[in-house]
Parts: structure tokens; C-alpha cells; sequence
């Protein structure tokens, strides 16, 4: 059964490479680049957005842009970065190593797959249009509280909040088609002998985000039809001119969208995992223990959303019981802080691009995780919520993580998805670009935060200049940060060097095939007979291959 | 192994100190302390700001000693030592972040609880554990200024029900506990005096309750925090805390005078927009009228 056996594969006229990823195809591989390459194109207009806004934001006075367009920018940099960006782009990952890394050919269901990632494009030509409506798009924030997302000033019934909340709902039904078929191909799919203590820590926080979408997008998707309703056809669940209560829609809207942080952020300690024993050459550290925590977060997660609702219509017991339930998450996350920190404890430490984005994006998610502490004690909250300091804690996850780990991951996984080397050089100049734009954006945004700066405003008072100008300088760096990347992604793919299946000397079923990986994964499926990481000890990771 | 433990010992005191530091000088990041509550908050803050400063230091110190001593040559192509895991290690660090959260919990719990802020108490209120911020700093616990809070899309109107004085600026007289009744005629609008630290969001169609102390005489800002759309970031107001004989002279100043429209940014920024012909202007809610009122600065 080796190569020869296969000769229709061989004849078979396949599409030249480039038309695939235009095409509607159905290998989870070609997917994952038609996600990766689209999401990152939203990453690329709303981070122009957020650079106009940063452009506004150099002077105290709302003098660059109409204070409408800086409302519908700031709603359509956050609505893009985490429904075209975010979502899409580790969605799209872990299309591509799931089943690369449980030793399946392809996911559970691949039509399910395809149809998911084009619901994509359908979002952003939804959200694109709604630029192109009389009144523009949304301005209501990339929450819509009510009752402002329900003032329609336009009068038009083809609204920018209408398209807006179309968009957000075809997105939900999209992650949700994924995540049914993400948990029935890493429940159901693993290679014979991989059971769950012998599956990679990254496929282990790809299952617990997607159990996430399975209980949490129900909600965000309900509360968004809900306020459609209320906006189009004249219902009144959260008016409160007709007796509606705007509460309710809050309830709705986190009960999805702080799990949500934990769907963006699980995959980026997937990453992390996977990265870290690979360049320090020593096994992830208690590895059962940091896969198990994922589980513990995801459980946990569906009991924080009040944490955001400090300030709103929520009485004191309910303000500490989520207090208490918020601060609980630092545990489990802090279990998997230390094993990365002891995996590189005496190791043999390679700074390539890939692990200075891993350590990049876990000391920029330390000084996230204590800022977040800080954030779920109720009496602190009550100071900073809705301020700056909001702003830089949560950038600092996005961006400062989960931002990085997926650098970090492209960086590291690009030989395997191209079968090229990507130039060193470029992706350092990108890491330090990054770190030094990530620390100069989101920093400042910190003690103007605690100096009581209001996030979301066009306009600011004086006192607030100082810092306001350095974010925006730091804003602009990480703008051109990603110039060499794009250089290094597209020159590279062209003419880099042959990078061979396992340029890392890394351990993991993906690394066994070839770069690219064929159609269907492995010729022969293959039979797990060790943990992974099995860095520094000699025994085989499989049976049969390699 | 001694001297090891000599090293260890010395840097973490070198860490324990620098995280005393950050603690004290977390003060100055913020406003001034303008109310009972904000030297509870500003507390606890510094507090978390000491605590988060260590584990900081401790975690990157780590990582970055390692980067240092522990790379591994151009040529080197072994692997570290296998070391998977150690489970005494495992559950102490599982057990520190546990009690950790346990007692800034309790401290966050207790601070608040002193704060005493009401808020929404339509569905329940815990009982109060902990004798409160005013009752602290020997001030008394009875509100004795009452004043109602009208917001809407953009301006604040405060109404004094004593004197029947209207105005667009809020005045307090200093170390009095402030009772204020909120209400809101179009969205949720956030109540917020960073120099006092307290917020609290207005929900129509709902009156809100809240309480703080003011103890210290001077001028701050009054922020809308909850975003209440085109003009939000224009929904400021001066805060005046004064002493007693100044505060009753104002009050009483302001009965004299008769109602006028107080000066509003949002409705003169819309009166010129209406003027302009640029391209990029999309259609925006109109702005509420500009308010009635007796004072206005």
C-alpha cells in the first residue's frame, strides 16, 4: 500500500494551484487558506480604520472626521476585527492542522465546511454594502446596545444597523456550522491510539472554543434577530418607549460575547503549547494538566458575562457573585502561564520567528491577565469600565495574544502549508515592529484610562493629549508592521527556499507528511503510540510513519 | 545550595521591593481623591497594582533569564532535558492563584460594600456587612442633598427640588453624602466623575438611585461613560464642589434668576453641520433641545 497503489489520484486533472483557493473546494487544507488569506484581508480594513481613528485621536478636537463617521469606523473596526478577523482566521488554522494533527484525512463534514467559509465573504459584502446605504453604515458600536441601535435617523427600512445585524447573525450561523463539525471531527476522527492524553494541546483548545460556539451563539444570534425585529418590524423586547427592557439585549449579548474572548484566546494557548517545546526541545510541561484546564475554562467562561454589566442595571449580589466567578478564570489560565514558563525553563532555546511571537504574545497576555484581575474586581471596574483602560486590557489579549500567537503559528506552520521557507530577516523586523507598536498603542491607553477617558468618543478633553499621541504613533507602527509581513508571506510563497516536511525537528502527525501535505492527508492512517512532545526521549510518535 | 538560596532570596526581595513601589505610585496615575469612595478604590487599587507587579516581574524575569542563559548554540542540535511535569509543583501553583483570587475577592467585596453606592435595587440588595465610606471617614450617613439627574441625548440637567433651581452644572456642597435620583429620556447614558470613581448607567425607563460623599472642594469633570451616539464624546459637565455658605449662595443666586437655553455643544455642532457640505456626513439623531434652566456657566 505505498504511493503506486494510488494511480487514479495520479491522472486525475486537477484545477493549476492557484485556481483551488478560488474554487468551492472541499479539503479542509485549502479551506484553512481560503479563511487565512480572507480574514486577514478584514485584519488589513479594519486596522486601516483603527489608523484613521488613531489619526483622529492625535488632537484634542474632533477636526479630522465627522463625528458620524468616526461613530460608524470605530463600529466597523470592532464589528470587522472580530467577525471578519478573529473567528475566520483561527477558524481557519484549525481547519487546517485539526486534521492534520489527529492523523484524519479530512474534517467530519466537508461540505458543511466549504459552505461555512463562504458565508464569510457574504458577511463582509453585507457589512461593505451597508457603507454604500443613505445614512451609512452602523454607528451604534459593535455592542448595538439599545436603545441607540434602534434609533434609525435615516427613516429607510435598508438601514446601516439592518445589514449590520444580517451580517452578524449569517456569522454566527457560519461559526456554528463550524463548530458542530469541529467537535464531531476531534471527538469522533482521532488516528487509531491517539486517545484523549495522547492529542495535541491545540487540538484539545480547539474542542473547548468550540463547545463554546455550540452553547454560546445561540444566544448572541437570538438576541440579534431579536433587536432586528424591534428595528424593522415594530416588536419591543428591548424598547423601553414601548416596554422593552435594553438590559435584556445586554444579557443576550454577553451571555456569547465574553466566551467569545475565550473562542479567540484558547486556540492562541493551543498555539503557545505547541510552540514552546518545539524551540525549547523539552516536552510542553504538565501537559495533562494545561489540556485539561481548557475544559475547566470553558465551563467557567459561561458564568462571567455579568462582569460586563457592572456599571448597567445590576444589583450588588449579582456584581460579587460575578465578581467571584470572573476572578475563578485567572486559575485555570494561570496553571497554563507557569507550565509555559517551566517548558522553557532550562531548555535549549531557538529565538526563530515563531517562538519570539510565542514569547512576545505570553508576556504581552501576563500584563493582560493582572490588568483583567483588576478589571473583574467590582470596585475598580466601577472606576475604569467604558474607559481607555478597557480599551488597552482587551487589545492587549487581541492584539498582544492572541494577535501574536497567530503570527506565531503562521510563521511556524507556513513550510508545512507551502512547502517553502519564509526569510528570517522580515519576519524578525515584523516581531519587533510588532512588540514595539503593540507596547506604544496599547500602553498609553492604560493610565488614560485610569485618568477617566471615555472609550468610543470623537473628541477628548486637553489633559488626555500626552498619551493619546503616543497611542497613535504606536498605532501607526503596528500599521506598518505588517508591511514585511505581507513582503515575507507572498515573496516567500513564491520563490523561498524548500523547506522539507519537518524543518523544526518537530514531533506531531503533521510534521511526518509531506510539504504540502497530499490531498488526503496520509497515505496510510497512521497509529499513535506515544504522548506528543515527546521532546528529548527517543520513542517512535507512531507505529508505522516516520 | 546556600549560596542559591542566597541569590534567590536577595532577588526576590529586589522583586517584592520594586512591587511596594509600583503599589505606592499607582497612586499617581490617577485623578484627585475627591470622594470617600475614591481612597477606597484607590486602595485597593495600589494593592492589586503591588500584586500584579510581582507576579509581572516573577513571570517575565523568568522568561527573560531564560533567553539568556539557556539559548542553544548555532550548532546545537540536542534536546533539553525531559522533563514532563512535577505534581507538587502543580498544585502549588494551582493552589497560589486560588487563594490569591479568595482574598482579593474578599477585599473587592468589602470595598464595594463600604462604597454603599446603591444603584439598580429592583431585584434585591445585599445586606450591608461593613460600616460605609461616609460613616468611615466620620461623616453622616444620612443623605442630606437630594438632587434629580435628567440626561439626555446630549446634555445633563440637574434639578434642585428643595429651591426648584434647574442648572447645566452639577453643585455640591462638600462632605455631605449626595443622594441623586437619575432618569433618562432617550438611551442609557453613564454617570460618571472620574475624580470621585463612580459610574453608574441610566436605564430608561427606569429612576436610578445613587449615592457618594464628596471631600474635596474644587472643579471636575462629569462624563457620559455609556456611548449615547453622534455627540457622546461632547456630553461633559463641570462638577463644582464647594463648602457649605457657598454652595446655599449659589442656590440661592440661581432661585433668583429666570429660566434661559444653556449653551449646548451637541445642538451648536449640528446647527453648523446642517451648514457644511462635506460628503462624508451620515445622518445623525437630532439633538434634544437645549435645556431650560436657572444657571447655567
Amino acid at each position: 500500500m505505498t504511493t503506486l497503489s494510488n494511480p487514479q489520484k495520479i491522472t486525475k486533472e486537477t484545477p493549476p494551484k492557484w485556481r483551488k483557493y478560488f474554487s468551492f473546494s472541499l479539503d479542509h487544507k485549502v479551506i484553512g487558506i481560503q479563511y487565512l488569506v480572507t480574514s486577514f484581508f478584514f485584519f488589513l480594513l479594519a486596522g486601516i480604520f483603527a489608523m484613521i481613528m488613531r489619526g483622529e485621536l492625535i488632537t484634542p478636537e474632533p477636526d479630522l472626521l465627522d463625528r458620524t463617521v468616526y461613530n460608524a469606523l470605530f463600529t466597523m473596526h470592532g464589528t470587522i476585527m472580530l467577525f471578519g478577523w478573529t473567528f475566520p482566521v483561527l477558524t481557519g488554522l484549525s481547519n487546517y492542522l485539526v486534521p492534520l494533527m489527529i492523523g484524519a484525512k479530512d474534517m467530519a463534514f466537508p461540505r458543511l465546511n466549504a459552505a461555512a467559509f463562504w458565508m464569510i465573504p457574504v458577511v463582509g459584502i453585507l457589512l461593505a454594502i451597508s457603507f454604500l446605504v443613505p445614512g451609512g453604515p452602523s454607528q451604534s458600536g459593535w455592542w448595538a446596545y439599545p436603545p441607540v441601535s434602534l434609533q434609525n435617523p435615516t427613516g429607510n427600512l435598508i438601514n446601516g444597523q439592518f445589514l449590520w445585524l444580517l451580517a452578524v447573525a449569517l456569522s454566527g450561523v457560519s461559526s456554528i456550522m463550524g463548530a458542530v463539525n469541529f467537535v464531531t471531527t476531534i471527538v469522533r476522527m482521532r488516528a487509531p491510539g491517539m486517545t484523549w492524553f495522547k492529542t495535541p494541546a491545540f487540538v484539545w483548545t480547539v474542542l473547548a472554543a468550540q463547545l463554546i460556539q455550540l452553547y454560546g451563539l445561540p444566544a448572541l444570534t437570538a438576541g440579534a434577530v431579536m433587536l432586528l425585529c424591534d428595528l424593522t418590524f415594530g416588536t419591543a423586547f428591548f424598547d423601553p418607549v414601548q416596554g422593552g427592557n435594553p438590559v435584556l439585549y445586554q444579557h443576550f449579548f454577553w451571555f456569547y460575547s465574553h466566551p467569545a474572548v475565550y473562542v479567540i484566546i484558547l486556540p492562541a494557548f493551543g498555539i503557545f503549547s505547541e510552540i514552546f517545546p518545539v524551540y525549547a526541545r523539552k516536552p510542553l510541561f504538565g501537559y495533562r494538566v494545561v489540556a485539561v484546564s481548557s475544559v475547566v475554562i470553558t465551563g467557567l467562561s459561561g458564568i462571567v458575562w455579568v462582569h460586563h454589566m457592572f456599571a448597567s442595571g445590576t444589583p450588588g449580589w449579582m456584581r460579587m457573585l460575578f465578581m467571584a466567578t470572573t476572578m475563578l478564570i485567572s486559575v485555570p489560565t494561570g496553571i497554563k502561564v507557569f507550565a509555559w514558563v517551566a517548558t522553557i525553563w532550562g531548555g535549549k532555546l531557538r529565538l526563530d520567528t515563531p517562538m519570539l511571537f510565542a514569547l512576545g504574545g505570553l508576556v504581552n497576555f501576563v500584563f493582560a491577565g493582572i490588568t483583567g484581575i483588576m478589571l473583574a474586581s467590582t470596585p475598580i471596574d466601577i472606576h475604569v469600565n467604558n474607559t481607555y483602560f478597557v480599551v488597552g486590557h482587551f487589545h492587549y489579549v487581541l492584539y498582544g495574544s492572541m494577535v501574536f500567537a497567530t503570527y506565531a503559528a503562521i510563521y511556524h506552520w507556513f513550510p508545512k502549508m507551502t512547502g517553502k521557507m519564509y526569510y528570517e530577516g522580515l519576519g524578525k523586523l515584523h516581531f519587533y515592529l510588532s512588540f514595539i507598536g503593540t507596547a506604544l498603542n496599547f500602553l498609553p491607553m492604560h493610565p488614560v484610562g485610569l485618568m477617566g477617558m471615555p472609550r468610543r468618543v470623537a473628541s477628548y478633553d486637553p489633559e488626555f493629549t500626552f498619551w493619546n499621541v503616543l497611542a497613535s504613533i504606536g498605532g501607526f507602527i503596528l500599521g506598518i508592521s505588517v508591511i514585511p509581513f505581507l513582503l515575507n508571506m507572498v515573496s516567500s510563497w513564491i520563490s523561498g527556499k524548500p523547506a522539507g516536511n519537518n524543518p523544526w525537528r518537530a514531533i506531531g502527525l503533521e510534521w511526518l507528511v509531506a510539504s504540502p501535505p497530499e490531498e488526503e492527508n496520509f497515505e496510510e492512517t497512521p497509529i499513535v503510540i506515544s504522548e506528543p512532545y515527546g521532546y528529548g526521549k527517543k520513542e517512535p510518535l507512531t507505529q508505522n510513519m516516520g | 545550595m546556600r549560596t542559591k538560596i542566597i541569590i534567590i532570596s536577595a532577588i526576590t526581595l529586589v522583586v517584592v521591593a520594586m512591587s511596594v513601589w509600583m503599589g505606592q505610585i499607582a497612586y499617581s496615575w490617577l485623578p484627585p481623591q475627591a470622594s470617600a469612595e475614591a481612597v477606597l478604590i484607590d486602595n485597593l487599587f495600589s494593592l492589586l497594582t503591588a500584586i500584579g507587579t510581582f507576579i509581572f516581574l516573577g513571570v517575565t524575569g523568568a522568561i527573560i533569564y531564560n533567553i539568556i542563559v539557556h539559548r542553544a548554540g548555532r550548532y546545537d542540535t540536542s534536546d533539553g532535558p525531559p522533563i514532563e511535569g512535577n505534581i507538587k509543583l502543580e498544585i502549588i501553583w494551582t493552589a497560589i492563584p486560588l487563594v490569591l483570587v479568595f482574598i482579593i475577592a474578599t477585599l473587592s467585596y468589602q470595598t464595594y460594600d463600604k462604597m454603599d453606592l446603591h444603584g439598580p435595587t429592583e431585584i434585591a440588595h445585599l445586606p450591608h456587612m461593613m460600616p460605609s465610606a461616609y460613616a468611615d471617614t466620620g461623616l453622616s450617613s444620612e443623605a442630606t442633598t437630594n438632587i434629580e439627574v435628567d440626561s439626555k441625548q446630549w446634555a445633563w440637567v440637574f434639578h434642585y427640588p428643595d429651591k426648584n433651581v434647574t442648572s447645566t452644572e452639577l453643585h455640591l456642597p462638600v462632605d455631605q453624602r449626595v443622594h441623586l435620583t437619575m432618569r433618562s429620556q432617550d438611551v442609557i447614558h453613564g454617570f460618571y466623575i472620574p475624580a470621585f470613581r463612580v459610574k453608574q448607567d441610566i436605564i430608561p425607563p427606569k429612576t436610578v438611585d445613587f449615592e457618594f460623599t464628596p471631600i474635596k472642594i474644587g472643579r471636575y469633570r462629569l462624563r457620559d461613560s455609556q456611548y449615547s451616539g453622534t455627540y457622546f464624546a461632547a456630553m461633559q459637565t463641570d462638577v463644582v464642589v464647594e463648602n457649605s455658605e457657598d454652595y446655599d449662595r449659589w442656590l440661592n443666586q440661581a432661585k433668583r434668576q429666570k429660566p434661559t437655553p444653556a449653551p449646548n455643544q451637541a445642538a451648536s455642532e449640528y446647527a453648523q453641520r446642517e451648514q457644511k457640505d462635506a460628503i462624508a456626513i451620515w445622518d445623525t439623531v437630532v439633538p434634544a433641545p437645549s435645556p431650560m434652566v436657572n444657571y447655567h456657566p
